[in-house]
C-alpha cells in the first residue's frame, strides 16, 4: 500500500517525496532573507536586474563568447604548423594564461577600469593608477611562464623520443 | 573554463550515439541547425557526472569556509543591520586570550578564498551548461521545482560574488551591497546545501562507477569521455580531447593560486603587501612610521587641523566626567602593544601602538559596573562617522588602547590624530579615529 502510494507520487511528481520536502524546506528558509534583500537592499527593479542580468550575461554572453573564441582559436591554430604531432598539445598553454588573465580582469574590474577611483581616493588618499599596468604586466608574465613550461615539455618529449 | 566543443555542421556526423529507436537518420539530417538545444552539439569529452561531481566536491569545503568566516565577520561588525538578530548572534567577540590577529585570519580568509573560488564556480557552471538547454525544458513537476531552485542558486552565487567584489574594491554603492551580500549568503547557502543534498545520489553513483580519483590518472591521450547519462551532462558525440580532466583542474587551480598571489599580501601585510599587485590595499607608499594603508582619510571625514589642534579635548564620561588635553594623556602611564587592525574589506595591518589603556580611563571616571563604552568621533555621522560600542570584556582587555602614537611617533591625521581607539579583533571600522568623547554608560 505504502509502496503503491509512493509509486503514484513518483509518477505524478517525478521524484521521491523527499525531493519535494527538501525543496519546500529550502524555499521556506530563503523566504525571509529574500524579503530582507528586496525590502532593505535597494530598488526592487535594480536588484532584479542584477540577479537576472548576471545569469543572462553569464549563460548567454560569457559562456558562448569563451566557447566561441576557443573554437575559433582551435580552427585557426589547426591550420598553422604550430603543434608537432608528437609533442604536448600547445593549446592548453594558451588557454591557461588567457583564462587566468580574464578572471583577474573580472575580479579586479572596479580597480583596473578605474570605476572605483572616487571612493578609493576618499578611502585611501590615493588614485587608482597602477592597476591596469599591473594587470597587463601579470598577463605578460603568465604568458611567458606558460610558454617556458611548454618549451620545457617539448624539449623533454624530444629527448625522450630521441632515446 | 576551457572548452572543447567544436562546430560541426556536417549532418552526417552529428548523429547522437544513442539515437532514440524509431527515429530515422534521414529525419535528423533534415534539421542540422546549430542551436544549443541539440544535445549532440555539446561535445566536450571531459564533461560528465564525474567531472561535475568532483568540482562540486571541491566547492563544498571552500563554500563552507567562506560562509563561516563571512558570518564571523558580519556578527563581529554589523549587529545593527536591520533584523540580523534573526540570523545570528547580535554581537560576536573573539576571546581576549586569542592573539590580536585572529580576526585578520578569518576576515582575510573570507575575502581571499572568496575571490579564489571564482575559477571553480565558473568551471562548475561550464560543466553543467548542457542542462540549461535540455529539452523538454521541464519534464515533470519535480523538474520544474529543481529548475527554479537551480536558477535561484546560480543567480544568488553570481550576485554574492559580485557584491563581495564591489564591497572589497570600494565600488561606489548603487544599492546596499552589505544587506544584499549578507542576506544573499543565507539564500545562496541554503540553496547550496539543498543542491548538494539532492545531487548526493548522482555524486555517489559517479564516484562508484568511475572511481573518486581514477579519472585524474589519465593524460590527454588516455582521456575517455564518460558514457551518456540520464542527466545529460556527458556528450553524446564527443570530440577528440584537447585537455585532460586533470589538465582542466590544473587550470582552475592555477587561476586560483594566481588570484591568491596577487591578493593575499594585503591581508598578511608586512613585506608581502607589495606582492599583492592587484589587491585594493596592496600598495606601499613610503617607509615612514605612518605609511601603512588608510581606510577613510581625514579629508573625506571632513576633519580639519583646527578641530585637532591645541584646543582639542577628550571628554571621558563615567560616574564622573573628566576632560583631558593631549599633553595630559601623554603624561599618563603609557602602554605599547603590537596590534593588528583588520578592515572588513579584508586587508590588515600590524603596527606598534602606544597610548593609554581604555581600562585605565574607565577606572579614572569610575565607570559603572557592566557599562558599555561608546566611542564618539569628531567626524560627523553624515560624513560616515561610526559610533562604536564595546562591552566590558573588550575595553578591559589589557591590550585595548586609546592610541596616541604609532611606531614611536604621533599618529598621523589620516590614522586618527589626536587619538584613536585600538581594540584587538574587532572590525577596523570600530577602531574609532579622531576620538572626542568616550562614554561608559549602562544601557
Amino acid at each position: 500500500m505504502r509502496s503503491r502510494l509512493r509509486l503514484g507520487f513518483r509518477r505524478h511528481y517525478g521524484a521521491s517525496p523527499l525531493h519535494l520536502a527538501a525543496h519546500l524546506v529550502g524555499f521556506a528558509i530563503i523566504a525571509l532573507p529574500l524579503d530582507r534583500i528586496f525590502s532593505g537592499g535597494g530598488g526592487v527593479t535594480e536588484l532584479l536586474l542584477w540577479y537576472l542580468g548576471l545569469v543572462i550575461v553569464h549563460d548567454l554572453a560569457f559562456v558562448p563568447a569563451y566557447t566561441g573564441l576557443d573554437r575559433l582559436f582551435r580552427a585557426t591554430s589547426a591550420r598553422l604548423p604550430l603543434t608537432t604531432r608528437t609533442g604536448p598539445p600547445a593549446i592548453n598553454h594558451v588557454r591557461a594564461p588567457v583564462v587566468t588573465s580574464v578572471l583577474l580582469f573580472i575580479i579586479y574590474f572596479p580597480l583596473i577600469s578605474g570605476q572605483s577611483d572616487g571612493t578609493y581616493f576618499a578611502m585611501s588618499g590615493h588614485h587608482l593608477t597602477h592597476y591596469l599596468r599591473n594587470w597587463l604586466l601579470i598577463t605578460a608574465v603568465l604568458f611567458l611562464g606558460s610558454g617556458l613550461i611548454y618549451a620545457a615539455r617539448v624539449l623533454r618529449a624530444r629527448a625522450r623520443s630521441a632515446r | 573554463m576551457s572548452v572543447t566543443e567544436s562546430p560541426n555542421l556536417d549532418p552526417t556526423v552529428i548523429e547522437p550515439a544513442d539515437r532514440p529507436s524509431g527515429e530515422q537518420p534521414s529525419q535528423r539530417a533534415k534539421r542540422p541547425s546549430a542551436t544549443p538545444f541539440r544535445p549532440e552539439l555539446w561535445r566536450s569529452p571531459v564533461r560528465g557526472p564525474w567531472l561535475t561531481s568532483f568540482l562540486g566536491t571541491l566547492l563544498v569545503p571552500a563554500i563552507t569556509v567562506i560562509a563561516l568566516t563571512g558570518f564571523i565577520d558580519h556578527w563581529a561588525w554589523y549587529p545593527e543591520l536591520q533584523g540580523s538578530g534573526t540570523f545570528g548572534p547580535a554581537l560576536f567577540h573573539f576571546p581576549a586570550s586569542w592573539p590580536s590577529w585572529s580576526y585578520a585570519v578569518t576576515q582575510g580568509t573570507h575575502v581571499t578564498l572568496g575571490l579564489m573560488v571564482l575559477p571553480l564556480i565558473l568551471a562548475k557552471l561550464w560543466s553543467v551548461m548542457p542542462k540549461l538547454f535540455q529539452r523538454p525544458v521541464v519534464r515533470n513537476a519535480a523538474g520544474a521545482v529543481e529548475r527554479i531552485s537551480l536558477a535561484a542558486l546560480v543567480a544568488s552565487v553570481l550576485v554574492e560574488f559580485a557584491t563581495g567584489v564591489l564591497l572589497a574594491e570600494d565600488y561606489p554603492s548603487t544599492f546596499n551591497f552589505d544587506t544584499v551580500h549578507y542576506y544573499g549568503a543565507w539564500v545562496f547557502g541554503t540553496l547550496f546545501v539543498l543542491h548538494a543534498f539532492i545531487k548526493l545520489p548522482v555524486m555517489r553513483r559517479a564516484y562508484r562507477e568511475r572511481g573518486v580519483l581514477k579519472p585524474l590518472m589519465q593524460g590527454v591521450a588516455q582521456t575517455e569521455p564518460e558514457p551518456p547519462d540520464d542527466g545529460g551532462l556527458a556528450p553524446i558525440s564527443p570530440t577528440t580531447p584537447t585537455i585532460s580532466r586533470r589538465g582542466l583542474l590544473a587550470m582552475v587551480g592555477g587561476a586560483s593560486l594566481t588570484i591568491f598571489a596577487v591578493q593575499a599580501g594585503e591581508s598578511i601585510g608586512g613585506p608581502f603587501r607589495k606582492l599583492a599587485l592587484l589587491a585594493p590595499r596592496g600598495r606601499v607608499f613610503g617607509t615612514g612610521p605612518n605609511d601603512f594603508p588608510v581606510t577613510h582619510t581625514a579629508a573625506s571625514a571632513e576633519i580639519t587641523s583646527a578641530m585637532t589642534g591645541a584646543d582639542w579635548r577628550l571628554t571621558v564620561v563615567g560616574a564622573r566626567t573628566i576632560s583631558f588635553s593631549r599633553q595630559q594623556l601623554l603624561a599618563m602611564s603609557q602602554s605599547t602593544r603590537t596590534l593588528t587592525i583588520t578592515c572588513t574589506d579584508g586587508w590588515s595591518t600590524t603596527q606598534r601602538w602606544t597610548g593609554v589603556r581604555l581600562a585605565e580611563l574607565a577606572r579614572l571616571v569610575n565607570a559603572p559596573e557592566g557599562a558599555t563604552l561608546r566611542a564618539i568621533s569628531l567626524e560627523a555621522p553624515e560624513a560616515g562617522g561610526v559610533q562604536a560600542s564595546f562591552p566590558p570584556s573588550l575595553y578591559t582587555d589589557h591590550r585595548s588602547l586609546l592610541a596616541l602614537r604609532v611606531n614611536g611617533v604621533d599618529i598621523s591625521l589620516d590614522h586618527g590624530y589626536p587619538a584613536r581607539v585600538i581594540v584587538p579583533n574587532v572590525p577596523g571600522t570600530l577602531n574609532t579615529k579622531w576620538v572626542s568623547e568616550l562614554r561608559f554608560e549602562v544601557t
